[in-house]
């Protein structure tokens, strides 16, 4: 019965930044456009660091399409910005004035729920004045195809809907993408994993502490010896009223290090460089988590298949480059540039070029090679090669490097700063362990002071978040459950650790015919649906159903 | 589509809100009034009818002044459209028959003949279950109860629903109906949206009756200047502009003869507790010990 299906000229995606920008610019074009977001509430499921900038080379910002977007959305101007290099208490802290600057518009810091919600309002009022909507709690689960052909998706919630063109904008653990085989979940090396605290701050404390005035914020980033040699570093941002504090690791180094996510953020919550700004009283909002494409190696460079063009964190569009991390200012550039390809493609009575016309302006505005630069190609890429990088860690640590460091004192500031720099750090120990220690050692002084910053338990965390549970129907079925195969699930799950019972994965010993079995068990109730088990264990991973699941008031 | 549906103002049984006497009599001052909680599925019914085949749905009830409240509840939650209260003193102490006949005369009186008649399954304080059947036989419609689905074909003139038999949930058979038609949806009724068309319009009707809520509310409020009787979306009829005999509504009306009440009597509280620090480790195994026998099955 084909024919009963609904259509709509265009069917979103995810209420995320990248679906929004899509659908404002299909509405604007007067395309039929229908949005479809699987949280209770736009943004309930999102989660960023909460850095949200507008370049100045980008065709498109938030605000050129939601006007209103910063004095409504986002929360604070970020207008400072450091790294910390840390070692022990020894600090070396530079001013990455010129890096926040280069190319940048405005930068502000964002909570996803408050951000998303109110696009999300936008988006509907836009979207329903051309015989379209937007619609929470419906979640698509897969595409509609005719023969080969994709020309619809499948909704667990409603039935299917076809469309003449689909942007999947579903996040970073895209069920499109992978349907499509545009995607998949195989190495651990292409993703980062993000965790966040969101801390909550009396009034008037971050003007004091921070010395900003109201309309100002700052961005601190850290790195160094204070994540156990995992590849990563952390942030800490301000918000109106609360401070997003998380650390970001390259999966594949959480996964071998068998390194505790939460710990590593505990870290640097209990740094006491961090003690001032946080005071005595910690209180905890959110604890939350996300999978972050690497685009250095995963932006997909021919994001589309037949009729859908995925955009944003669905696309391995998330720029995490050093110190440079921007993910949602490229969904937007990417949402809005697919949409201006099917209106294209639409006027020139051809619906079907709209994918080419996506790939040519994601070149041609120099999207592409944003997430994926060229000199990272070349020269990165040969620094992450196992012989070159022990070289070059080696070097960096020896007195020959040492030296260097030290003759370059405050020089080095300026080497921070350059985005051609920063952009081809290769993603090796040295970029985030080796320099910032030796530069923090040779260079730094040691921080004063104590911190009583007492985090959450990891159970306490599950207990604070909101979760509205699927009973008896997990989303997430482990396919081997032997320790071999999805044992690192244990430790690489942000809701989970080793000897920890509350948690999603926990391993235990079974006993059978005389023999001992490692095997390890998966409970769904706590899942903040992150996707690291998904590239990490043996897993058929899917998302809830539309509206259940864990909802996030922050964001 | 025009549908109507019938509800009640019951006290709210809910814990926290029902207040009794020492001898276990309700104390109806004390106890707030609201719709009968079995007559949301009733609407709901009705919105699933208006979402997808357009439409308006008017609620009705007989009851005092008070009742606006009600409707006003019905209005905000499941987005009804018009509002009818029957009311005057000649209606009070009404039986379910003497009700049923004040109610038919009302649906009778509507400008809009309905297409479709919707009630609840029992109020919540008289349990009967007799007031929509002796409205539809007052009607002369076909009747269809304990629906849990329903879905109108207007190009045939008629309603396809799926429903319990003998309120048996594991028994269950689909029926047909011409319309117009009396349908008692049961407290299983699940509206079905599948198709986003109809999720849009829902969350557009959401909007617009939250409006019209408020709306009326301000009419309702003590302290407004506003005439509930100049409201465009409330009517409220009494028994002359029924045209109804007063021996033959209300108590005068009423054939039922209530022989006796009967208190049910409070639960012996027969059952022992004993607190137990749950960070007493000997306490915990007593406990253990004492639950052992109930878990091995004995």
């Amino acid at each position: 019965m084909t024919d009963d299906y609904e259509h709509y000229e265009a069917v979103v995606v995810g209420a995320g930044p990248g679906g929004a920008a899509a659908a404002a610019t299909l509405a604007r074009n007067g395309i039929e456009t229908l949005v479809l977001e699987r949280g209770v509430d736009a943004g309930s499921k999102n989660v960023s660091g909460g850095l949200l900038y507008a370049e100045e080379s980008s065709p498109y910002t938030i605000d050129d399409l939601f006007p209103g977007f910063r004095e409504e959305a986002s929360d604070r101007e970020v207008t400072e910005h450091y790294i910390h290099n840390i070692a022990g208490r020894n600090v070396k802290t530079f001013d990455l004035h010129d890096l926040h600057h280069h190319d940048t518009e405005w930068a502000d810091s964002v909570l996803r729920r408050k951000m998303d919600s109110w696009l999300a309002r936008e988006v509907h009022e836009m979207t329903r004045e051309t015989g379209g909507g937007l619609l929470t709690e419906v979640r698509v689960n897969g595409l509609l195809r005719e023969g080969a052909e994709i020309v619809g998706v499948t909704l667990d919630e409603l039935d299917p809907i076809k469309a003449d063109v689909i942007i999947g904008a579903d996040g970073v653990n895209s069920e499109l993408a992978r349907d499509a085989g545009l995607m998949d979940w195989e190495e651990p090396d292409e993703w980062f994993q993000g965790v966040k605290a969101v801390a909550q701050m009396p009034e008037g404390a971050i003007e004091e502490r921070f010395d900003v005035d109201e309309d100002e914020g700052v961005a601190h980033l850290f790195s160094g010896d204070l994540f156990e040699n995992v590849r990563g570093g952390g942030f800490l941002y301000t918000n109106d009223q609360s401070l997003s504090i998380g650390t970001v690791f390259h999966l594949d180094s959480i996964a071998d290090q068998r390194a505790e996510p939460q710990e590593l953020l505990d870290n640097l919550l209990t740094h006491p460089l961090l003690a001032d700004w946080i005071g005595d009283e910690y209180t905890e909002l959110e604890y939350s988590a996300k999978l972050v494409p690497d685009s250095k190696k995963v932006a997909h460079p021919s994001p589309y298949r037949d009729r859908l063009l995925l955009v944003g964190d669905a696309a391995g569009q998330m720029q995490a480059q050093g110190p440079i991390i921007k993910g949602m200012n490229h969904a937007v550039t990417a949402g809005a540039l697919a949409a201006e390809a099917f209106v294209d493609a639409k006027s020139r009575g051809d619906t079907s070029a709209a994918g080419e016309r996506y790939v040519t302006k994601l070149e041609n505005e120099g999207v592409m090679d944003k997430l994926r630069p060229t000199r990272y190609r070349t020269l990165g890429r040969l620094g992450e090669v196992g012989p070159v990088a022990s070289a070059m860690n080696a070097v960096t640590d020896s007195v020959v490097g040492r030296t260097a460091i030290s003759a370059l004192g405050d020089r080095a500031e300026s080497l921070f700063n350059s985005p051609f720099l920063m952009g081809m750090l290769p993603d090796t120990r040295m970029g985030y362990v080796t320099v910032p220690t030796v530069v923090a050692e040779q260079l730094g002084s040691p921080v004063e002071g104590e911190s009583t910053v007492e985090p959450p338990e990891l159970d306490d965390r599950i207990g604070d978040l909101t979760y509205d549970v699927d009973e008896g129907n997990p989303h997430i079925e482990l396919r081997d459950n032997s320790f071999a195969a999805s044992g690192t699930a244990v430790t690489a799950c942000p809701v989970s650790a080793k000897d920890f019972g509350g948690g999603c994965y926990r391993d235990e010993y079974v006993g059978s015919n005389g023999t001992e079995e490692h095997v390890v068990s998966l409970d769904t109730q706590p899942c903040v649906e992150c996707g690291t088990c998904a590239v990490v264990a043996d897993t058929n991973w899917t998302h809830p159903r539309g509206g259940k699941g864990v909802e996030y008031e922050q964001g | 589509m025009h549908s109507v549906v019938l509800t009640k103002g019951v006290p709210d049984f809910r814990e926290g809100q029902v207040s009794f006497d020492e001898d276990g009599h309700l104390e109806r001052g004390k106890t707030p009034t609201v719709m009968n909680p079995n007559d949301r599925h009733a609407l709901r019914a009705a919105l699933q009818t208006k979402v997808r085949k357009g439409g308006t749905v008017s609620l009705m009830s007989m009851g005092p002044p008070g009742y606006m409240e009600v409707l006003q509840e019905g209005m905000r939650d499941v987005y009804a459209d018009d509002l009818y209260l029957l009311s005057d003193r000649e209606m009070g102490a009404a039986d379910t028959w003497a009700t049923a006949m004040t109610v038919a005369t009302g649906i009778q009186k509507l400008d809009d003949p309905p297409d479709l008649v919707f009630a609840g399954f029992k109020t919540a304080d008289g349990e009967t279950g007799h007031t929509g059947p002796q409205t539809e036989w007052c009607l002369d419609m076909p009747l269809v109860t304990h629906v849990i689905s329903l879905d109108i074909d207007d190009d045939e003139g008629v309603l396809r629903a799926k429903r319990l038999v003998e309120g048996d949930v594991e028994e269950i058979e689909t029926v047909e109906a011409p319309l117009p038609a009396f349908v008692v949806a049961d407290p299983e009724f699940e509206p079905t949206y599948r198709k986003a068309e109809h999720r849009l319009k829902h969350k557009d009707l959401r909007e617009q009756t939250r409006e019209r809520a408020a709306e009326f509310g301000e009419y309702l409020d003590d302290d407004s200047d506003l005439d509930v009787a100049e409201y465009d979306r409330f009517t409220m009829w009494d028994h002359t502009a029924l045209n109804l005999d007063p021996d033959f509504i209300g108590l005068d009306g009423s054939p039922t003869i209530v022989a006796g009440v009967d208190p049910i009597p409070k639960a012996p509280s027969e059952r022992e507790a004993t607190m137990v620090d749950p960070d007493d480790e000997g306490a915990m195994e007593r406990v253990v010990d004492e639950l052992a026998p109930y878990a091995a099955g004995d």
